[in-house]
């Protein structure tokens, strides 16, 4: 059993983003070349100059032609990437290891969703036949499961859980309204939030983050090389998958108030990075925000806070941008915007601006060098984990 | 002579009171009310929790060496609906499954063929009667489903002891393949006919038993209105006090079923040694006569039809039982429909899918629902053994009530059950409301259809609350 990781052996040289929300103006095509010249100007090279590319997309595109079309490649390598919300750090994550193993010396990692032209609600890709026993349910509703099974487990009163979820909502949107790339660029105040009706279990539509168009692309390169390309290179000090066995859906034991996935891949990534202490260590951290509590319940599995005890920390302000351990200061999927298979590679280029100082408004200046990003795939209780850790 | 084995009811948890049919029409307000079968039942649906209901009376499901399934409202045509039922029941595949559907008289044909079949044989009757907004089957018909137990096997709760047909070519009610609700002539007309055709079949089926109208405990004539019936029961001499109760008040005519959810209804409660009198007027007449045994007392249906009306609610507006009907058009939800079923795959899962047959390690004696090849608590491979659960009670872990999802009956509700005896499933609620959606709900498991595409109707398993039933 090994799990050595690839530590500071490669580095982040250039990262683009498009701005997410209804970008009913660009289709993926549009989207992929915005993001992919952008990360490609970034490093200051030409997009001939990558040797190979990792395509991250849930449901917009399907082979490796989906990005060498538009781009209009010529004949290089390029594989198409899908782990559920996982996709796009799963690209950048398989990306890190080709260059690692010397494979190439240039690679690109890009990720894209067109989700906002079915004109249905929610997510809209589906599978075309199955045996007819698959509940027809929502990531609302099975994400919804976290609120009812973490207030179960921790006796915690609906109105204090409520104040925990609002808290993050708030904190996310005042973070995304200082980032001109996000889909909802204003704050919501709490007492808008608190009387949003139900959508699913205890959770309304302001507890959901906002499926969205957009894309994202970052350029990696062996570290040694990477002052070729800029001099503030971020390198990645961690790259941790887990994918479950899936029985939370049919162990009575399960009580739906963590994710273990979560906490194996933090393990693991923290591991690899040499952090003990991630809430004293990390500077701050990009966490998968699908739903309100999600965030919450992903602060105790990634180590942030004790156990029972985030629905607490949240209100008091500990994951504020201002707090002890700024978590989603981009605005994260609830206020930048969820396209899903750029969400992870969204969370690098965050991770990309703070790192190096150029954040702006919402720059976080803690002295700290270190940045955590991380995503869920798939629904609680049978799901992947994808941690990366980011560092100078 | 063939005898009664076993007896089972099935009434939905859904009623509508006959005073909410006036209102909403203008009409003159009716009294009592009628069952209605969920947005996710059918005539097959109904007719499986039945026979599920009727095989808690035998030892085993084993004994059951046939199976005849009869409605009116067939779900498919060219197709077997009784192949579903079996399914339900995991009936050995040996065991033959054949539909008898159109008429209603196909409900007392299925029971004498059962009846001359010797082998025990599971003969199933289920029927929905919906009729146009504002006529006689909307108000007085009703959703429901019986199944009986017959052979020549031993141990009976009732014997077969007379039987008497008459058939006379008559229009009194119709419908074409496709069309959504009957016609009828009128019932003057019908009575005509009726009236003299159950007295002689009455009178020939008790000649047949060497009985006389007096000796006749409980008389029941199904397909005829109250008027109808009270004419026969004169005309053949049958004692006042002999009229059985019509369940008209409380359930409605439920067509096809009807004289055997009566004959359950009587067996829920007679004494030993007791003659029942069933007569059923379609095109022609049938009576069949019925003695009880001492076993009766000890074999009686574990979830009476009385307690299953009495653990419903009859709270159901008119507007959600026309949307049920399919009489209101409802704007559809902005999301996809369920995936195209894949027959192949359907096939292959059809033990879980139908007979929601699961799986325990024999290793661990962990239970997996669905079957899983890998032990999720231990890792062994391949050693489970097939655990039914179909049967087993379950409490909600956790639930949703998700006003995004698809569905035919908005809001879904779904959640995890965890079944006693280990286990746990993720699977919708029905019969249940959002408040009552909740950790710590009581459930029993129920097969209902999900939802219909390109012509195929989906079945599969949704847990709904305790009813009452004492298993």
């Amino acid at each position: 059993m090994a799990d050595r990781g690839i530590t500071d052996r490669v580095a982040v040289v250039g990262a683009g983003c498009t701005r997410f929300g209804e970008r009913r103006d660009a289709g993926a095509d549009d989207l992929l070349i915005a993001a992919a010249n952008e990360a490609a100007a970034a490093a200051g090279i030409d997009l001939a100059d990558v040797d190979a590319f990792w395509l991250g997309t849930f449901g917009s595109g399907h082979a490796g032609t989906a990005l060498s079309k538009p781009l209009k490649l010529d004949n290089k390598p390029v594989t198409r990437v899908e782990n559920f919300c996982a996709t796009g750090s799963d690209a950048f994550r398989n990306a890190c290891y080709a260059v690692a193993a010397g494979a190439y010396d240039v690679v690109m990692a890009i990720g894209v969703e067109k989700v906002m032209d079915s004109g249905q609600a929610g997510i809209p890709f589906f599978e075309f036949f199955d045996d007819g026993t698959v509940v027809p349910h929502t990531p609302p509703g099975t994400f919804g499961y976290l609120a009812t099974g973490y207030a179960q487990r921790h006796g915690v009163a609906d109105a204090d859980l409520r104040a925990a979820m609002t808290h993050v909502a708030w904190k996310n949107h005042r973070n995304g309204a200082l980032n001109p790339r996000a889909y909802f660029q204003r704050e919501i105040p709490k007492e808008v939030i608190d009387r949003q009706p139900l959508l699913a279990g205890k959770l309304s539509l302001l507890d959901c983050g906002g499926l969205a168009d957009g894309a994202a692309a970052v350029v990696i390169t062996r570290t040694e090389d990477a002052r070729r390309y800029t001099g503030k290179p971020v390198l990645v000090k961690a790259l941790a998958l887990a994918a479950g066995p899936g029985t939370g859906t049919m162990d009575p034991g399960h009580d739906f108030s963590s994710f273990p996935e979560a906490v194996a891949a933090a393990r693991s990534a923290y591991a690899q990075a040499g952090i003990r202490d991630p809430r004293a260590e990390l500077s701050f951290a990009e966490v998968h925000d699908c739903f309100t509590i999600t965030e919450i319940v992903l602060m105790e599995d990634l180590g942030f806070s004790a156990r029972g005890t985030a629905w607490k920390d949240m209100v008091g302000g500990v994951f504020d941008r201002d707090g002890a351990l700024p978590i989603n200061p981009d605005g994260g999927l609830k206020a930048f915007g969820h396209p899903l298979g750029a969400s992870g590679i969204r969370m690098i280029f965050e991770s990309w601006l703070q790192l190096r100082g150029e954040a702006g408004e919402r720059q976080i200046d803690n002295g700290r060098t270190l940045a955590l990003t991380q995503n869920i795939g798939g629904d609680p209780g049978e799901c992947v984990c994808l941690i990366t850790i980011l560092g100078t | 002579m063939a005898e009664i084995m076993a007896y089972g009811g099935y009434l939905p948890a859904h009623r509508i009171r006959r005073s909410r049919i006036g209102e909403a029409l203008g009409t003159r307000p009716a009294t009592g009310s009628r069952t209605v079968a969920s947005y996710d039942e059918d005539t097959t649906t109904m007719g499986a929790e039945a026979a599920r209901v009727a095989l808690h009376g035998l030892p085993g499901p084993e004994e059951v060496r046939g199976l005849y399934f009869a409605t009116a409202d067939p779900v498919y045509l060219d197709r077997s609906n009784a192949a579903a039922v079996h399914a339900v029941l995991s009936l050995d595949p040996s065991v033959p499954a054949v539909d008898m559907c159109g008429a209603v008289r196909s409900g007392v044909g299925a029971l004498r063929a059962g009846l001359h079949a010797g082998p025990p044989t599971l003969v199933v009757l289920s029927d929905i009667r919906a009729g146009l907004p504002g006529g006689a089957d909307e108000r007085d018909g009703g959703d429901g489903a019986a199944a009986l137990v017959v052979g020549t096997d031993g141990e009976v709760v009732a014997e077969w002891i007379g039987d008497a047909a008459r058939t006379e070519e008559f229009l009194s009610r119709w419908r074409a393949p496709g069309e959504q609700y009957s016609r009828h002539w009128e019932d003057r007309f019908v009575e005509e006919v009726h009236v003299p055709a159950g007295r002689l079949v009455l009178e020939e089926a008790l000649k047949s038993a060497g009985l006389t109208a007096a000796d006749v405990d409980h008389l029941v004539v199904t397909g005829a209105s109250r008027r109808i019936a009270a004419a026969v029961r004169a005309a053949a001499g049958v004692e006042e006090h002999a009229a059985a109760d019509d369940l008209l008040d409380s359930v409605g005519e439920t067509g096809t079923a009807h004289l055997a959810l009566r004959l359950a209804a009587i067996l829920d409660r007679a004494g030993p040694g007791e003659v029942i009198a069933l007569v059923v007027l379609t095109e022609g007449a049938d009576a069949l006569l019925f003695r009880t045994t001492d076993l009766l007392a000890h074999r009686r249906s574990a979830w009476p039809t009385a307690v299953q009306i009495e653990h419903s609610s009859d709270e159901l507006s008119y507007a959600t039982y026309v949307t049920w009907r399919g009489f209101l058009p409802r704007e559809p939800m902005r999301r996809p429909l369920p995936p195209q079923l894949a027959a192949p795959a359907a096939r292959r899962i059809g033990a879980w899918k139908l007979g929601l047959v699961g799986s325990r390690c024999a290793a661990c004696d962990a239970r997996h629902l669905p079957p899983q090849r890998v032990c999720g608590a231990c890792r062994a491979l391949d050693q489970m053994r097939p655990d039914p659960v179909a049967g087993v009670p379950a409490t909600v872990s956790i639930a949703t009530v998700d006003r995004l999802a698809w569905s035919p009956n908005p809001p879904l509700i779904y959640g995890t059950v965890d079944f006693d005896g280990g286990g746990r499933l993720q699977c919708e609620l029905t019969d249940t409301v959002p408040d009552s959606a909740r950790t710590g709900l009581r459930v029993r498991m129920a097969v209902r259809r999900t939802h219909s595409r390109d012509g195929v109707h989906n079945y599969y398993w949704k847990a709904r609350p305790e009813r009452g039933e004492q298993y």
